[in-house]
């Protein structure tokens, strides 16, 4: 299968590659890992008339911490993410459960979030983790809360001119952990479920800060913001972490689907919840 | 756009239309047909080539992205003393059947060992999990690879 034609730019700076798409509007796409946009392109389900290639750019394979963050660029693929140690929980824990060995060596986080797929596994990461996208543009750069950015299927509040250069994921002071729980038919295959949870711990033990956000069992990302409100406040334990399985599976909208009944996937939206948190707990109190 | 690839150690140029896919290229361009087609859709990775030494799904590249860059396909495995290790041991453990996805897993086995000299069997499991094999051959291929990195290891002095 071929994509239909397209002009190519290979750009050797950010401000290249946001002048170039800036000037071909929409029909202008960036490629990176092109693991997504290059299949959409041969099924000619994406047409885009210029493809502005940004693997050339130095500087953007970053995976570092700085000022509180953990800064992922936009080059990082999936496999140095999972090989990194500069990471840690929920965000070490989907790093290797992305797509397939072969497609993480090309795929970037950056690229799969821009994309926003909603069975893709990273928003929900980044959703629970409270993660923010770093968008430049011909007039300076912003930084989008994930919340913000996830607008719909396949729909981001990124502008036409606008590059996501990167992801800051906030690195809490206190202890803290995080875990991804997914089930896939095969390697490769998107998510029947997925569940990322984020965990972080006061003082005197209580929970002072979750997040939980679940994958392909609603029409985009979700976080189940009554699972998040049960924990905050409360001492982690197998109990609290039922109920806010429970209040997780209440919150998913999932679908009949080859993969599954929408009545099964809600069960293991609730296991998952529970798993996800327990293993997040149990990190911060290591 | 005219582009250079070094293809097992052999630079070709070519003027390419954007849109050609890496694996096409290979075979069309360059005439190397162990690369094979396989679902076309980034699902099977019988495509599979080494670009700078990493395994990558060459139909879900372009061969403009590869424009300054080394690849190596099935046909770069064997060096000037012989067969690689891989290959030796494929053959040996009859580590193929059809032989249709047999390039793609000794690439990707080639590249396992060069980091990991002594892969467990779920860390080749886990290495060749992008990889279908058809004819579900896979317990010889897990035997083979590791066969090829206990030879590496020991027979070479490369490992």
């Amino acid at each position: 299968m071929l994509p239909a034609r397209f002009d190519y730019i290979a750009a050797s700076s950010v401000e290249e590659a946001i002048a170039a798409k800036a000037e071909g509007g929409d029909e202008t796409r960036f490629l990176a890992g092109g693991q997504s946009l290059l299949p959409m392109m041969k099924l000619r389900f994406a047409t885009p008339s210029k493809l502005v290639d940004i693997n050339r750019i130095g500087g953007l394979d970053t995976i570092e911490h700085h000022n509180g963050h953990l800064h992922i660029g936009a080059l990082a693929r999936h496999a140095d993410i999972a090989a990194s140690g500069a990471v840690s929980g929920a965000v070490a824990s989907a790093a290797p459960w992305i797509s397939d060995p072969l497609v993480r060596n090309l795929g970037t986080m950056c690229g799969s979030v821009a994309h926003c797929d909603p069975e893709g596994d990273w928003n929900s990461v980044l959703l629970a983790t409270g993660a923010g996208v770093v968008a430049q543009g011909p007039s300076g750069s912003r930084t989008i809360d994930i919340g913000d950015f996830v607008v719909d299927f396949f729909t981001s509040s990124l502008s036409d001119d606008e590059m996501v250069v990167a992801l800051q994921i906030p690195v809490p002071s206190g202890p803290s952990g995080g875990s991804y729980q997914k089930l896939e038919r095969k390697v490769g295959d998107y998510a029947t479920v997925g569940v990322a949870a984020h965990l972080e711990l006061a003082a005197d033990g209580t929970i002072s800060a979750a997040g939980v956000a679940m994958t392909s069992v609603a029409p985009i990302n979700r976080k189940a913001t009554d699972a998040e409100a049960l924990l905050v406040g409360n001492a982690p334990s197998a109990e609290l972490f039922a109920e806010a399985g429970e209040a997780a599976a209440a919150a998913s909208e999932p679908r009949d689907d080859v993969r599954g009944s929408a009545r099964w996937k809600r069960q293991v939206v609730a296991a998952f919840t529970r798993r996800a948190l327990a293993a997040a707990a149990e990190q911060a109190q290591a | 756009m005219e582009i250079t690839i070094n293809i097992n150690g052999t630079d070709h140029t070519a003027d390419v239309e954007p849109r050609r896919l890496l694996v096409d290229h290979i075979r069309t361009g360059a005439g190397l047909t162990g690369t094979h087609i396989g679902c076309d859709t980034t699902s099977c990775g019988v495509c599979t080539v080494l670009v700078d030494g990493t395994p990558v799904k060459s139909c879900t590249m372009l061969a403009v992205q590869a424009d300054r860059r080394e690849v190596t396909t099935v046909e770069g495995l064997k060096t000037a003393d012989g067969l690689h290790p891989v290959q030796q041991a494929f053959s040996d453990e009859h580590g193929l059947q059809c032989g249709f996805c047999t390039p793609a897993m000794m690439l990707v086995g080639a590249a396992l060992i060069e980091d990991n000299p002594a892969p467990s069997d779920d860390e080749v499991r886990w290495a060749i999990s992008g990889n279908l094999c058809r004819c579900t051959g896979y317990m010889n291929i897990v035997k083979a690879i590791q066969a090829a990195a206990a030879a590496a290891s020991s027979g070479n002095g490369d490992g």
